[in-house]
């Protein structure tokens, strides 16, 4: 069996708003094994923004555990979820959250800034084989706005992938790409998690990415309601052959 | 795991790059430091500059320099001038030289006004009756020919020293005016010596159309009189100047025999009192200017702080997605914080560049003295450092207290 790399028991997170007690996660329980993809799926106020917060240590459980990568978050500080994010988190965003008027480059290097084990030389090393792990290698010193939205993405995943983390959080990643480039950042997602064994979580309220995943967990009002292993995933390079080409 | 260790020169390389992008605001921004530091430098730059342009000129008469003179008294019941009073006499003048401690050089002085004659030329003057000390206590020099001595004094000597204006309006035609028989009130004088020129004195006065004499000299054959107009005195040091006026006074009462309640009957004045006398409207002046610019500092220092703020709002995501790849709020404050630094020392530094350069140019173009000290420039840089520091600590405060999974989302 392989290495559980998140541990989710019995979590829960509340909120107080005014006078009443909103419980985003009332009892959610789950472990994640080294190497899988997985889609986590809901409606909103299904409480998967509020479960993404606390698997990408942004946030600490009101109760229960999250153990990363066999490390407890619960009685974590800000500084230390800071630094484990650091060394442990990939993170992914919808709207790519580039620094404007920067290199594809400097971009990636950004975790590695506040990495002070890393020398400036190491760094920019380490992102320049990041940067062409996501077939951005011609693309080092374009600025990011100088680049279209899957590059920018691409760009984005590169930078959560430099640290070597044991886990991407992906939030909507291809929320804000047409179709076509859609396809493209999951193949990549796909050819990183098969090729590479990178663990990948995919937060998404699209129910068609599920096909994609090795696992789709579905949330309901702060509960898991599904938990399925996907025995057919489709490819989305497959995929993006059949679609129609582009006059462009 | 836990690295408490912040790279600074990261953070700076940030916070340089963050500046670069937008490096039409960061100059406006700097401007109000700029106008500032400038201000601050020029004026103080003219304040200090027309100070020491009084102190050089007061000590050219001679900075340890003391003088006794005669003060208001009544005359049956008639309240006199000053100048007519004839309270100092040769006694005081013996008391104080063989009583005092402090003084290294004392000199009665006898002045008489009238034209001097030479052959066809003659000009209005005046002449001083003083002892060979007095060419220290007044900083004289003797360009030409000799000082008269302590015997001329003593058999009362026709001779006399002539400053250069003398020499100038009495031998037009550039003979040597030593050795030659000048008339003052009719009373013919060799000249001796002629001293070395020293320009106007502070208050305008030509201190070269002067002609000194000894005292006795003046007193018994063109005045008639036994009292001293003035004593003059050098304190040995500067700074026992105070005590030396304090020991005059106490040795003049004594020999005055004035009662405890008697008012002094003379003034001693200090040319330490006329220097900060003279002086202190410049002082005024000068903290008055300081005061301007520093307000202008300040405005320039709330210019940082509300652009910060506006730099804090427009970057939320930014330091969202630094704060979720591992920022420590520490980092995210140090950031903005070497950000306000970096645009206050900036402006910091042209501002003293552009105060120099004003203040040269005003000594240039309108001729006015300047002096820039070295503490005024490292203050202004000082004081930039800690505007930056404190305008941009609350906004830095504010950056690194936004939540992550708020900032990230941020519209």
């Amino acid at each position: 069996m392989s290495k559980k790399i998140i541990e989710v028991i019995n979590l829960k997170r509340d909120f107080v708003v005014g006078d009443e007690t909103v419980h985003a996660l009332r009892d959610v329980s789950f472990s994640i094994n080294e190497g899988e993809f997985v889609t986590i799926m809901g409606s909103s106020g299904s409480g998967k923004s509020t479960l993404l917060n606390q698997l990408g240590c942004l946030d600490t459980p009101s109760g229960g555990d999250y153990l990363l990568d066999g490390i407890s978050v619960k009685k974590m500080n800000k500084d230390e979820r800071a630094m484990l994010r650091n060394r442990k988190i990939g993170f992914v965003f919808q709207s790519y959250n580039l620094l404007p008027k920067t290199t594809a480059v400097e971009n990636v290097e950004l975790p590695l800034v506040y990495n002070s084990t890393v020398n400036s030389k190491l760094r920019r090393q380490k992102a320049i084989a990041a940067l062409t792990a996501v077939g951005l290698a011609d693309r080092l010193q374009h600025k990011s706005n100088q680049m279209s939205g899957g590059q920018q993405q691409r760009v984005a995943i590169a930078r959560a992938l430099v640290n070597e983390p044991v886990i991407l959080l992906a939030d909507e990643a291809t929320g804000n790409l047409d179709t076509r480039t859609s396809f493209e950042i999951l193949s990549l997602f796909q050819e990183l998690n098969q090729k590479q064994g990178r663990t990948i979580i995919f937060v998404t309220h699209n129910p068609e990415l599920a096909t994609f995943s090795s696992r789709n967990i579905v949330l309901r009002d702060g509960l898991v309601i599904q938990d399925t292993i996907n025995p057919h995933i489709a490819s989305a390079s497959e995929m993006l052959k059949k679609l129609p080409k582009l006059n462009d | 795991m836990i690295n408490r260790y912040v790279n600074i020169g990261n953070l700076f390389k940030i916070a340089l790059r963050a500046l670069n992008n937008n490096k039409f605001r960061g100059f406006l921004t700097m401007l109000g430091i700029i106008i500032g530091v400038a201000s601050v430098i020029t004026m103080l730059a003219i304040g200090q500059g027309s100070k020491r342009s009084i102190q050089t000129q007061i000590s050219s008469m001679g900075s340890n320099m003391l003088f006794v003179e005669p003060g208001q008294g009544m005359m049956g019941g008639v309240r006199q001038d000053a100048s007519s009073m004839q309270t100092l006499k040769p006694a005081d003048y013996q008391a104080l030289l063989t009583q005092n401690e402090y003084l290294s050089d004392i000199s009665p002085m006898v002045s008489a006004s009238g034209q001097v004659i030479y052959g066809t030329n003659n000009s209005p003057t005046s002449m001083s009756g003083v002892n060979p000390n007095y060419l220290n206590i007044s900083k004289y020099t003797i360009a030409d020919g000799d000082m008269f001595t302590d015997k001329d004094i003593k058999s009362s000597a026709k001779v006399c020293v002539i400053g250069k204006t003398v020499q100038t309006n009495l031998f037009t035609n550039g003979e040597d005016p030593v050795g030659k028989i000048i008339r003052f009130k009719s009373i013919p004088m060799r000249i001796i010596g002629v001293l070395t020129a020293k320009g106007n004195n502070s208050m305008g006065q030509d201190q070269d159309d002067v002609i000194l004499a000894p005292y006795t000299t003046v007193q018994k054959r063109i005045s008639a009189i036994t009292y001293f107009n003035r004593i003059f005195a050098s304190a040995r040091t500067e700074s026992v100047s105070d005590s030396a006026k304090t020991e005059i006074e106490a040795i003049l009462r004594k020999s005055h025999k004035l009662a405890d309640t008697d008012d002094n009957d003379f003034r001693v004045r200090s040319q330490q009192e006329l220097i900060s006398m003279m002086t202190s409207t410049s002082d005024m002046m000068t903290v008055l200017l300081a005061a301007i610019a520093a307000i202008s500092l300040l405005v320039g220092g709330i210019g940082i702080m509300n652009i910060m703020y506006v730099s804090v709002t427009e970057r939320t995501r930014e330091i969202g997605l630094r704060m979720s790849i591992g920022a420590r709020g520490v980092d995210i404050l140090l950031q903005f914080l070497i950000e306000a630094v970096l645009i206050s020392v900036t402006g910091g530094i042209i501002g003293v560049l552009l105060g120099i350069g004003t203040s040269l140019l005003v000594n240039t173009l309108a001729g006015w003295p300047i002096y820039i000290q070295i503490y005024t420039v490292l203050l202004s840089f000082i004081v930039c450092s800690v505007t930056g520091i404190f305008f941009g600590w609350y906004p830095a405060r504010k950056a690194a207290s936004l939540d992550p999974i708020d900032a990230i989302r941020y519209e």
